[in-house]
């Protein structure tokens, strides 16, 4: 399409308004993933910045293209990144679940809480949130530790005779991940619960269906979308937490966030990183999508009701 | 019997459960920050000392300062960007590359951020290679960082305002002949104020607490203080962060439950006058030849 009819379809004000945001994302969001796939092609160099270049012009006029495969090769078929891979996945599965258990009941009760005091109570929910997510995270480092908190309160009471090990194993990884990433989900399990026709339950009850039914056959399907939404607000980026397995986790746990950080800060391999990074983005461009598509549907529905 | 806001003994249970799940941590790191014992989880009785010695790190106060400028520059940067955007997702629906355009506005929010620290480090590498700039990584690249994060916040907040408020208000200013830019400073911005205001505190706080993105933003002099905490208590735990932690928590919490109370009120208000407006526009419109009643001014 040539130029003239652009400009002439598109009206300027309209253009100008569109593209500020536009642009912005373009250059510092999406170009970034372009240049992260390219370096995963590059070798690991001894230079400023450490990696080779895929282009290169020869002495007689030749352009070189070396692309360099091995990063994706050594992904694929290293047992290791296959299993950190699959940890991650895993981690990131259970942290979901644990949320989902956690937090529908929560977000559920405070849905059906007096509606003078539900703004009360879902800002209490959010305040933790607010504050710092790294204090938040160290807070359990205190608790969880061999002489910490919840040692001394069993030992004292005489429910066990030594320390118990809490730290720094998968008990304490999928706790801090469970209260970390709560308020993620119950935030969209509420905003889908409040707007529940009640209605419905009461002549569900009419007709003679237990609570228990009722709950199943009503609440739980109507609130579906709010569950996938905040599903994927606590799965995508709960693959790739580096703080938490970083401080709470045990030194055998395998997450990808881990490895891409090492690979990055202590082993100076960008390519390698940049490839990891790739993968990642492979792996979570579906529940990304997925996300994207029932958070536009939930902000948009919100019109019509 | 379904909506009398009465809960049953079930779901208070679960409140009282899940609150006590959030607030413990929190308030034994406060309790602990006043422990006078160096090793923070033996109680040696009452003391502040934690407190002056936080004052007096230096390491700990320039960190602070350069995250509070961080934050407010990228805040504000945030929510011009992100209001903007809202606005067009909200309003314009349709136009090319709309489904891109969306499509980036959700990732970041969910995006884990080992990636995008990674990805923004590699285009400032790039861009420095190819024109120059920026010379060196610090508070220019982790305000770039910041503000493509916090702007998808905002934009959540304004666009779900925008589809809440009733279109009409603009369609009758259109109607009465008032240009676009004018609808929007006088009307538009006006009704989503609130969401604005929340907007930008979202922006601050995220920004604040950033870690990782900033870790590979960030250059050798420009240390924020999420880098200086991390580096900490990476270490073991520090009676120092316990007691930045009680202050943290205070500040934000006195923040965020005094500017969620002045909204609130606010938005009642603003929701009645519009109530009002829209009832005067009625009888009016019952009465005379049906001239709308909201006013420009």
């Amino acid at each position: 399409m040539d130029l003239k009819r652009l400009l002439k379809r598109v009206k300027p004000g309209r253009g100008a308004v569109i593209s500020l945001p536009y642009v912005w994302l373009l250059v510092f969001f999406l170009v970034p993933f372009l240049i992260v796939l390219k370096i995963s092609f590059a070798s690991q160099d001894i230079a400023i910045p450490p990696f080779t270049h895929l282009m290169t012009f020869g002495d007689d006029g030749t352009l070189n293209i070396a692309l360099n495969l091995a990063n994706f090769q050594f992904i694929l078929t290293d047992a290791l990144y296959a299993d950190t891979y699959l940890s991650s996945l895993r981690v990131a599965f259970v942290t979901t679940v644990l949320c989902l258990m956690i937090g529908y009941p929560i977000a559920y009760a405070i849905a059906r809480a007096r509606p003078d005091i539900r703004n009360g109570l879902l800002l209490a929910v959010m305040l933790p949130f607010w504050t710092s997510f790294l204090l938040r995270v160290y807070a359990w480092m205190g608790l969880l530790n061999q002489n910490g908190l919840i040692n001394q309160f069993l030992v004292a009471t005489g429910i066990v005779h030594e320390p118990l090990q809490l730290f720094h194993n998968d008990f304490s990884l999928y706790l801090v991940m469970l209260y970390a990433y709560l308020p993620f989900m119950i935030l969209p399990l509420y905003s889908h619960l409040v707007k529940m026709d009640l209605r419905l339950l009461e002549a569900a009850n009419d007709l003679g269906a237990r609570p228990l039914k009722a709950f199943w056959k009503i609440t739980l399907p109507l609130s579906k979308n709010g569950i996938i939404a905040g599903a994927m607000m606590v799965f995508i980026p709960a693959v790739g937490e580096f703080v938490i397995p970083e401080l709470v986790g045990g030194s055998d746990t395998l997450m990808i966030g881990k490895v891409l950080w090492n690979e990055f800060f202590d082993n100076n391999n960008w390519p390698m990183a940049s490839a990891v990074a790739t993968f990642m983005v492979v792996l979570l461009i579906v529940p990304i999508a997925l996300f994207h598509r029932f958070e536009t549907r939930q902000l948009e529905g919100e019109k019509h009701v | 019997m379904y909506n009398d806001g009465r809960l049953s003994w079930f779901l208070k249970g679960v409140l009282a459960l899940g609150y006590l799940f959030l607030y413990v941590p929190i308030l034994s790191l406060i309790v602990y920050s006043f422990n006078a014992s160096k090793l923070v989880t033996v109680w040696g009785g009452f003391s502040t000392r934690w407190y002056s010695s936080l004052f007096q790190n230096d390491q700990i106060i320039s960190a602070v300062l350069l995250s509070a400028k961080i934050a407010l520059a990228s805040a504000c940067a945030a929510v011009v960007l992100g209001t903007v955007a809202g606005f067009v997702l909200a309003r314009f629906k349709r136009f090319r590359g709309s489904t891109l355009f969306a499509g980036m506005m959700t990732a970041p929010m969910v995006m884990p951020e080992v990636i995008t620290g990674l990805s923004m480090l590699l285009l400032f590498i790039s861009m420095q290679q190819f024109f120059g700039v920026p010379s060196e990584r610090g508070f220019f690249t982790i305000w770039v960082g910041h503000t493509t994060l916090c702007m998808a916040y905002v934009s959540v907040v304004v666009r779900s305002r925008l589809l809440e408020i009733d279109q009409s208000l603009e369609d009758a200013a259109m109607d009465l002949g008032a240009r676009p830019m004018k609808i929007f400073f006088k009307i538009t911005l006006p009704l989503v104020s609130q969401a604005i205001a929340s907007g930008f505190l979202l922006s601050i706080t995220l920004s604040l607490d950033d870690l990782v993105t900033t870790a590979f933003l960030s250059g050798p002099g420009s240390t924020t203080l999420p880098q200086v905490i991390f580096s900490k208590v990476r270490l073991g735990l520090n009676p120092e962060i316990n007691a930045l932690a009680t202050i943290t928590v205070l500040v934000v919490g006195t923040i965020v439950i005094v500017a969620n109370y002045l909204m609130m009120n606010a938005q009642r208000k603003r929701d009645k006058a519009i109530a009002a407006a829209m009832r005067a526009n009625d009888a009016d419109s019952q009465n005379s030849a049906g001239k709308p009643a909201v006013s420009l001014a």
